[in-house]
């Protein structure tokens, strides 16, 4: 291994194209070109296109998986059986797959094997702020972090000649505003994708106690290596400006400084993790004040100055949200914050899509004032009013051990008034194991899984009870009556969520039970049933406003009287089941 | 002709189609052989909520975004969006505003009042607000609201309507490009 070589050949291959890529599509392209054969992902917003792009590559078999966990498996037996092999996750995504993730670093790979993982600070789509590089500390995996998308497309490349030379797994770390900016790529063609051949190798593949302490002592043999070889890398680049002040940062947080400080040194890192601290040292020598600018937390600064190399940083920026031109300037050169003059306006938050099949469910749930334990999807918009549903939500899969732990808490009673609601993507993510573990423990637990027949929020993605793959070809469809039934649940019904009595029924009747009972509340996304049903219309309103607590986009209070806007209405109807003075006339009616 | 600069603010409410006028114009910098820079917002759980896209052309363009007070241009989709992000634009930059009203949910609600006059606050700024609705369905389709609001700020950007047209054709499903083309066409009237 010869260290000088490391991301020296990464802009050698020759450009055919300019192309303006999302930072996803590019670090799909780059992946492309790198020769990756395996690509399984579960979405993730800020990370789902990397995979949908890399499915329109037919050299790649790319999957969606049922979570990140099994992703991350399948993936690395690719790379360990020979086929560079890629997953990509948003960063709560890496929680569910750390496992593997972390043993894997132990192992190392055999063909290239690199983890995207997409951070989201100030969660634009997101319920934490974690940041991903803790991991790659944890897990002694090193990482490489863009600035735009030809960055993306070129560290891809690199990760996987990294993973390769240094037999280990590479994250690449994507934030929002890198993952969903487009800039220009000048793109190549694919270049070797041969399969490296196959070895039964227990000592570093079995991670059994005798052989990963063997193969700890590996770990951190090639973490001292790329530390050293970190402070060659080209990718790691130092620009000395005015010296007054020296700035090192990375990611998008590089060109806010750039635009915020041009005047500025920069000390632009491309991995993350290990640091190149004897070029950081050299660099901070330079400069009469060193400045660390990231986003989230403060990793780097807290590395720097355990070095013993003196520099500011979250003291100036803070831990919370983005960074922006705007913030810069005013933390480093004491401008005043611009003014929003936004904040009095009415917000505007996303809502349920005018005859989404959520809405019936959780109209009938705040109607029966039951405590619900929520899940990631859109349907957690029911938390907001009017719907006002929802109690708690924590990550994916998380309302049926909620229900179960509340259960345990407050006792059988509290049940009977207590449902779990999530997706039929979430439930299959990780619901299914929670649901055994409640059959197990004699609970008397309700579930709802609202099955619209697709993962929704991340933009309609096929999952295994979809019936389809990820290139929308037939696949082998998972029943999830039959699932709950195998996982121990005998009181199991389908119902209608357009059929608001029918519903509120079966809600009814499975909570008093003291048995665990699951309700499926079907329905497709109505982005997806392109069936259009005349809009509903209102005559004789008596406005008395209990159609409003649909919280439907499409019906509208003006001065005195409810209207319904055609333009929006899809003609669902439950808002004509809603009226008690039959006011509103469901589509052929009115 | 100076190599064109300039930043641009897309917002709207999600669902309504701004990510196609964003890659219309970022095609358009690319066959300009301009720098570019697209900020986008994904995801389905963002519909029915304010949406923005940041778009950057120049060759020395760093940050994605576009910072507060510095857009040249800020194309609305609705009026209340226009005036939430009325902060974005230069002193004498331009605002090109679809003048129909979209409801916000605590609007809905009654928890809160929709604004008697969104377009009051502009100040020195150019604004242009048009019925693009009613434009687009006169073109064929409402969902060619974007290309109305583009055609009226081709009239302001340094660029060919022949390179325009490309740019549309490159970014549209071919069996929507005539009406597409019909309601830039439409917007580059009302510019005039």
């Amino acid at each position: 291994m010869n260290e000088m070589s490391i991301g020296a050949d990464q802009f050698s291959s020759n450009p055919v194209q300019r192309r303006l890529l999302l930072g996803n599509e590019a670090i799909a392209q780059g992946a492309w070109e790198a020769g990756v054969k395996v690509v399984a992902s579960y979405p993730g917003t800020p990370s789902t296109e990397i995979t949908e792009c890399i499915a329109n590559y037919p050299e790649v078999n790319c999957q969606w998986a049922p979570n990140e966990k099994v992703a991350s498996e399948v993936s690395f037996g690719a790379a360990m059986a020979g086929a560079r092999a890629m997953t990509c996750m948003k960063h709560v995504g890496v929680n569910v797959a750390a496992d593997p993730i972390f043993t894997s670093a132990y192992t190392g790979v055999n063909a290239g094997y690199v983890i995207v993982c997409a951070d989201d600070p100030a969660m634009h789509s997101s319920q934490n702020e974690q940041d991903s590089r803790y991991y790659a500390r944890a897990a002694h995996i090193p990482m490489l972090e863009p600035a735009d998308s030809n960055e993306c497309y070129a560290f891809t490349k690199l990760a996987f000649k990294l993973s390769e030379e240094l037999d280990t797994p590479v994250f690449v770390r994507l934030t929002t505003r890198i993952a969903h900016a487009r800039s220009v790529v000048s793109v190549a063609e694919r270049g070797d994708d041969q399969l490296r051949d196959y070895e039964k190798n227990p000592m570093k593949y079995v991670m059994m106690p005798g052989m990963a302490r063997k193969r700890h002592l590996h770990v951190e043999k090639r973490e001292e290596f790329l530390a050293e070889a970190a402070n060659h890398m080209p990718i790691n680049v130092a620009k000395i400006r005015d010296t007054s002040v020296g700035i090192v940062t990375s990611g998008v947080c590089y060109q806010y400084v750039r635009d915020a400080m041009p005047s500025a040194s920069t000390l632009k890192l491309g991995m993350v993790y290990p640091l190149p601290m004897e070029q950081i040292r050299e660099f901070a020598s330079k400069v009469d004040k060193l400045i660390v600018i990231e986003e989230l937390e403060g990793l780097i600064e807290k590395d720097i100055k355990a070095a013993g190399i003196e520099a500011e940083g979250k003291s100036i920026t803070g831990i919370q949200g983005e960074l922006s031109v705007e913030r810069l300037k005013n933390v480093l050169l004491g401008e005043p914050m611009p003014l929003d003059g936004g904040a009095q306006l009415p917000a505007r938050p996303p809502v349920l899509c005018p005859g989404c099949p959520h809405r019936g469910v959780f109209y009938v749930l705040n109607k029966l004032k039951v405590h619900v334990m929520g899940d990631i999807g859109c349907y957690t918009l029911a938390a907001l009013p009017p719907l006002s549903a929802i109690d708690a939500c924590l990550c994916m899969g998380a309302s049926i051990g909620m229900a179960s732990g509340a259960e345990r808490a407050r006792g059988k009673e509290f049940s009977k008034e207590t449902v779990a609601v999530l997706g039929d993507s979430t439930f299959i993510h990780s619901g299914i194991t929670s649901l055994i573990d409640a059959v197990y423990n004699q609970e008397s637990i309700t579930v709802m899984v609202l099955d619209n027949r697709i993962t929704g929020m991340t933009g309609h993605q096929q999952n295994p009870s979809t019936g389809k793959d990820i290139h929308n070809q037939p696949a082998p469809q998972l029943n999830i009556e039959q699932m709950c039934r195998a996982c121990g649940v005998n009181d199991v019904v389908v119902v209608d969520p357009f059929n608001l009595k029918e519903t509120e029924q079966a809600v009814r009747a499975a909570t008093r039970k003291d048995e665990v009972s699951v309700i499926i509340a079907r329905r497709p996304c109505a982005l997806l049933d392109k069936t259009l049903h005349p809009a509903c219309s209102i005559k004789n309103c008596k406005n008395c406003g209990l159609c409003m607590k649909l919280s439907c986009p499409a019906i509208e209070r003006h001065e005195g009287c409810v209207k319904i806007n055609p333009a929006l209405c899809i003609g669902c109807g439950m808002c004509a089941q809603v009226c008690p003075f039959g006011a509103i006339g469901s589509g052929e009616e009115a | 002709m100076d190599k064109a600069t300039f930043n641009l603010v897309i917002v709207g409410v999600g669902g309504q189609g701004t990510l196609l006028a964003s890659k219309i114009l970022g095609r358009l910098a690319l066959m300009e052989n301009l720098g570019v820079k697209v900020s986008e917002v994904h995801g389905m759980s963002q519909r029915g909520g304010s949406v923005i896209t940041h778009v950057r052309v120049g060759d020395q363009v760093k940050s994605p975004i576009v910072s507060l007070g510095e857009a040249d241009y800020l194309i609305s989709f609705e009026a209340l969006e226009a005036a939430r992000s009325a902060a974005f634009l230069k002193d004498d930059g331009v605002v090109i505003v679809n003048s129909q009203e979209i409801l916000p949910m605590p609007v809905i609600t009654g928890a809160a009042s929709y604004p008697a006059a969104p377009l009051d606050g502009f100040g020195g700024c150019k604004l242009i607000s048009v019925d693009a609705l009613a434009l687009a369905i006169s073109a064929g389709n409402q969902r060619a609201l974007n290309l109305v609001l583009l055609g009226i700020l081709s009239k302001y950007l340094p660029f060919e309507e022949r390179v325009w047209n490309q740019a549309i054709a490159a970014c549209v499903p071919r069996k929507t490009l005539e009406v597409n083309l019909k309601a830039f066409a439409l917007g580059r009237e009302q510019a005039a």
